[in-house]
């Protein structure tokens, strides 16, 4: 872009404009991020990692995912953007939960951790675990997963359903072609007949009229709502224990959003999978989900139940969220807004992110970074409002232990 | 992901409250776009091998020829008569008495002004007339510089007008343009090029000092229609652009539209497709001057000094004096090159989406 | 100014009135005679917008809601119909004339990242065309842009800066100021919030609020989002493959949806309460090609309630109460 910018810019007397980084910072940056990547790069390209070293046990066996302080961090050219930073939540089996945030708050970063398939060398899982029960009974911590063995997880038993089905499916082959494909590559055994017997099979049972015709047309040939169908349909190929839906209905209008919202719930039923559902739409996740995780600026600050998050939510954030959304309660004239901007997490200060756009903010929010506070064995959210304690006394407390 | 911190990128940490926002600006700053094209411009290895060919090429053109000056006090034309005593072999044949055939040698030395081998004042030896080849190959660098220079300019300059026309009005405009666009683009344009500057030279009046001028506007009259072609196309995108719809709706003039929206943010393929085109203005110009159709001896000019080996003439100089043409040759490859590469790497820099 | 009174109250005070807009695009370029094919983008479609008040246009994509929006403002030529804006009839404006009128009828656009020209600072943003439509006199120029970006809650110091340094937020409140520069009375707002952040799309609803309260804007506004729209408007109209569906005020609208498709619409919406089970009516089946629309009424292939007689008439636009039209078979036309 604009080469010619740097030579324009002029500034308004007695505005010190620090919007850009100088040279020596920059230099010092890169010079730090290739140190670390190479690093990290290196743990990742070794060979014959034995099963013993990603081999390890499920807090709780009725979930299927178990995230574990995660921190996943982009090296870009202006800092570090810790996307996911310390983030503990888990999928429990036969459940839905929801994953809410705004733009930039590391939800589709979580996701994409799970799925090993972070952006790198940019990209990199720093920290945390993330403990994965497979369906021959293993767990499997898969941060620390060599990448050959991630791919007899990826598609199959974890799989994906993304906003932009168009983006998604290859223009030039046939819907039945990729669907089969995906059969053919995962299960042992299968034949080309079976693939496409078990794809019609698929395209049935997420309510496709006229299956041998979409099976045998190309992507663009359908409509979004179609598309996303499809996408559906090629998620529950391989019979997955986890499906992450991310943002699956933002690009479609309300009603086609109310049929797939509806096609989901009913799909997870038949299947008893779990689903991740990340999205910024509230009203998807009240009706979708059993669990809610409120995302800010890559931390958790609140999660719970549905119920406890929608009925009685405790953090700031989260009210405001709600009360930002214009709906039938509204009483008041004036909408309440969250001011501010939302953060891109680079170079977060050392306490509560949100304290500046807080109404509630309190001398210490400015201080420390609080704890996550409990208020029943599934609810929590991170604030002061609820007690003084810091994450990092907290830490303290708990290496001390 | 990857799309979405790049949209947050550049976010900023304002607020309603002034306090608040020069509290954590302090926290995160972006690098800025000029800066970042610059970033991505030196990561690639071949572009600062491009620049540096460039620079090297630069200096010697436009710096060497004072220093030469200033040093030795060589000029551009100034004959160097430098004696020395060379072999000369002659050889006849004829048929003897016996019916053999005999090849009669004659070995001789000659007294040679011309053609001198290296030396410390020569570096290069010097040429055919006597001129000192080092300081000529600088003035011939000049030349073919200033030539491509003025051309690319002059070349930008009605591509962008002609091609931000079409692409602006479209409709008969469009049509019209491109169609002449189209007839420029299937004219061959060397031989054409050939048959102009035979021509140019042929006409009396013209004196040679300005067949250049003549050579350059040809130059120009071949090139412009790529950059039109650029500029229409970048403009049929961009017109659908929401700014340019809101440039519209705010009532904002046709030509403010065209000058202020939509040209500046051609430049940068413009940058780029100038860059890449410099290296062809070169070669052309190298080529018409190696056909003695350029630039008018005595001037210096790389394609005439490559001449000097022309075979057709006898390959004496092709085959016992490499000095007078390879460095001529080696210069072409260095700028033509270099030019390619710096094109490449701002290509990739300003759009790191071509890459991969 | 007194003469200007006048007009208003001849003109029953409706600053805009759109009677039988059409818009149709033709699909090839190439074919020729009658068997060229026309997207009916916008068809037959006529509201009235009161001064000062803002009129809400919902439907799904490919409704012709945008449409409608640009060929207002004559950024598309007008097919068929009129639209007369205070007073004058657009359509037969000259194009000189029209660009001189411009700054009366402003229009937000949907995507903050490509309405803002990348290589202008700020200031000149917003600027630019005050200047060429000389808004305010030259030496209050400058101190009349900071006013303006005050009002939109943008800092001074952002006068030179450039829009990558902003954020969706950010940007759109530049947009916003652009359009407010001029003046206005009257500003299409098409789909403003659709790019930004749920807490950031209040703070942008609360803006055009208060700038409306202040300066007495009439908005246009365009949206998907019905609750948004329920908020910030009083009538609202609902449309479907390019014809208006039912059209009104809002609360009688929002109490008593007339219309399958509106029904289908309003109980479409996600509510944020886990506990409220929503009677919804889920519609079957994909909206058709707007090249291709189904005969009669546009919406009988989905609708429920279809009938016999939907297949065969196109269902009118009539006045089934006091404010609120609806043009369906099932309310009794003739």
């Amino acid at each position: 872009m604009g080469l010619f910018d740097i030579f324009k810019r002029k500034k308004i007397e007695g505005v010190d404009d620090t919007m850009y980084l100088t040279l020596r910072e920059e230099r010092r940056i890169s010079k730090e991020n290739n140190r670390i990547i190479r690093e990290f790069e290196r743990a990742k390209n070794r060979k014959n990692v034995s099963e013993e070293e990603y081999l390890t046990q499920m807090r709780d066996p009725s979930n299927v995912v178990e995230f574990d302080n995660l921190h996943t961090y982009f090296f870009t050219d202006v800092g570090t953007v810790k996307s996911v930073n310390g983030v503990s939540f888990d999928i429990p089996q036969g459940k839905i939960v929801g994953v809410v945030g705004e733009s930039g708050c590391g939800k589709s970063v979580t996701s994409l951790s799970l799925m090993q398939l972070v952006q790198g060398p940019t990209g990199q899982i720093v920290e945390g675990s993330i403990r994965y029960q497979a369906s021959d009974g293993k767990c499997y911590d898969i941060t620390k997963m060599p990448r050959d063995r991630m791919l007899k997880i990826r598609g199959k038993e974890i799989a994906m359903i993304f906003q932009e089905p168009m983006t998604s499916l290859n223009p030039v082959f046939k819907i039945g072609q990729q669907m089969d494909e995906v059969i053919l590559l995962h299960e042992e055994g299968a034949t080309p007949e079976s693939a496409r017997a078990r794809s019609i099979e698929m395209l049935n049972l997420v309510g496709i009229a006229g299956v041998e015709k979409v099976y045998s047309s190309y992507p663009h040939e359908l409509s979004g709502g179609m598309r996303q169908r499809v996408m559906i349909a090629m998620a529950l190929v391989c019979n997955p224990r986890l499906i992450i839906a991310d943002e699956p209905t933002t690009a479609l209008d309300v009603t086609i959003q109310a049929q797939i919202l509806e096609l989901l719930r009913d799909v997870k039923n038949k299947i008893n999978g779990s689903i991740m559902f990340i999205t910024h739409d509230l009203g998807v996740i009240a009706e979708m989900a059993d669990y809610v995780v409120v995302m800010y600026a890559g931390r958790i600050i609140e999660k719970g139940t549905v119920r406890e998050i929608f009925h009685d939510p405790k953090h700031p954030y989260t009210v405001g969220l709600m009360k930002s959304k214009p709906g039938r309660h509204m009483t008041e004239d004036r909408l309440y807004s969250i001011r501010g901007q939302v953060p891109n997490p680079i170079n977060m200060p050392n306490h509560c992110y949100f304290y500046n756009r807080c109404d509630k903010a309190m001398e210490i929010c400015s201080k420390d970074y609080p704890c996550m506070m409990e208020f029943s064995p599934t609810h929590q959210a991170a604030c002061f409002l609820y007690g003084q304690n810091s994450l990092e006394e907290n830490l303290a407390k708990e290496e001390g232990r | 992901m990857a799309l979405e911190t790049e949209k947050n990128k550049n976010l900023n940490y304002s607020d309603m409250s002034e306090q608040v926002e020069t509290d954590l600006e302090q926290n995160f700053r972006v690098i800025s776009p000029g800066r970042m094209v610059a970033k991505r411009f030196f990561k690639s290895k071949l572009s600062i091998v491009g620049l540096i060919m460039i620079i090297f090429v630069f200096l010697f053109s436009f710096v060497g020829p004072l220093i030469i000056d200033a040093t030795w006090g060589y000029k551009e034309t100034q004959v160097f008569r430098i004696e020395r005593n060379s072999d000369m072999v002659s050889s006849a044949q004829f048929n003897g008495p016996d019916g053999k055939q005999y090849t009669y040698y004659d070995k001789s030395q000659t007294l040679v002004l011309f053609k001198a081998p290296p030396s410390a004042d020569h570096w290069l030896g010097t040429d055919t007339s006597g001129f000192d080849i080092l300081t000529r190959l600088m003035y011939g660098g000049r030349i073919s510089l200033t030539i491509s220079f003025i051309v690319i300019f002059l070349e930008t300059f009605i591509g962008i007008v002609l091609g931000g026309l079409a692409g602006y009005f479209g409709k008969w405009v469009d049509q019209v343009i491109m169609r002449i666009v189209d007839i420029f683009a299937c004219l061959p344009g060397l031989p054409i090029l050939l048959i102009l500057s035979a021509t140019i030279s042929s006409i009396e009046g013209i004196p040679t000092e300005h067949r250049i001028y003549y050579l350059m506007a040809f130059l120009t009259l071949m090139g412009w229609t790529g950059v039109a072609r650029i500029v229409r196309g970048q403009i049929l995108m961009l017109r659908e652009q929401e700014y340019m719809m809101a440039a519209e709706t705010t009532g904002i003039k046709v030509i403010n539209r065209i000058f202020r929206h939509l040209i500046p943010n051609t430049m940068p393929q413009l940058i780029v497709s100038a860059t890449l085109g410099l290296g062809g203005v070169i070669l052309y110009e190298s080529t018409l001057s190696y056909l003695g159709l350029g630039v008018p001896f005595p001037r210096a000019a790389w394609g005439s000094m490559i001449a000097l080996a022309d075979p057709s003439k006898g390959q004496e100089i092709l085959a016992n004096y490499p000095n007078m043409w390879v460095p001529a040759g080696v210069l072409i490859v260095i700028t033509v090159l270099g030019f390619s590469f710096i094109g490449d790497g701002l290509r990739d820099a300003f759009d790191p989406r071509m890459k991969r | 100014m007194a003469v200007e009174e006048m007009k208003m109250e001849n003109m029953n005070d409706d600053i805009l009135i759109v009677s039988n807009l059409k818009k149709y695009y033709p699909v090839s370029k190439f074919a020729l005679g009658k068997n060229r094919a026309y997207v009916k983008a916008v068809d037959d479609v006529s509201f009235k917008i009161k001064r000062g008040t803002t009129m809400g246009l919902v439907g799904e994509s490919g409704c012709g809601k945008t449409t409608v929006g640009r060929t207002i403002l004559r950024l598309h030529e007008v097919t068929g119909g009129q639209v007369i804006f205070d007073g004058k009839d657009l359509s037969k404006v000259p194009k000189k004339d029209l660009r001189k009128m411009r700054p009366q009828m402003q229009m937000i656009f949907q995507d903050p990242y490509s309405s803002l020209s990348p290589r202008l600072p700020v200031g000149e943003i917003i600027g630019e065309a005050v200047k060429e439509h000389k808004i305010v006199p030259k030496s209050e120029y400058r101190s009349y842009i900071l006013k303006v970006m005050h009002d939109c809650g943008l800092q001074p110091q952002y006068y030179y800066r450039y829009p990558h340094e902003f954020s969706g937020g950010q940007r759109q409140r530049i947009s916003i100021a652009r359009a407010v520069a001029l003046k206005p009375k009257f500003i299409i707002c098409d789909e403003p919030l659709s790019a930004l952040d749920v807490s950031i799309q209040s703070q942008i609803i609360n803006l055009m609020k208060d700038l409306q309260e202040q300066y007495g804007y009439t908005y246009l506004f365009i949206s998907h989002d019905l609750s948004v729209v329920e908020y910030i408007s009083d009538t609202i109209g609902v449309m479907y493959l390019g014809s208006m569906m039912e059209m009104g005020d809002k609360k009688r609208i929002f109490a008593n949806p007339m219309h399958p498709y509106t029904k289908a619409l309003l109980s479409a919406v996600p509510v944020s309460d886990p506990d409220v089970k929503m009677n919804r009516i889920v519609l079957e089946g994909d909206i058709p090609s707007p090249v291709n629309p189904p005969s009669g009424c546009k919406f009988r292939t989905r609708c429920p309630n279809a009938m016999p007689i939907c297949a065969e008439k196109v269902p009118k636009l009539k006045e089934y109460e006091d404010e609120h039209m609806v043009a369906c078979h099932l309310y009794s036309q003739d």
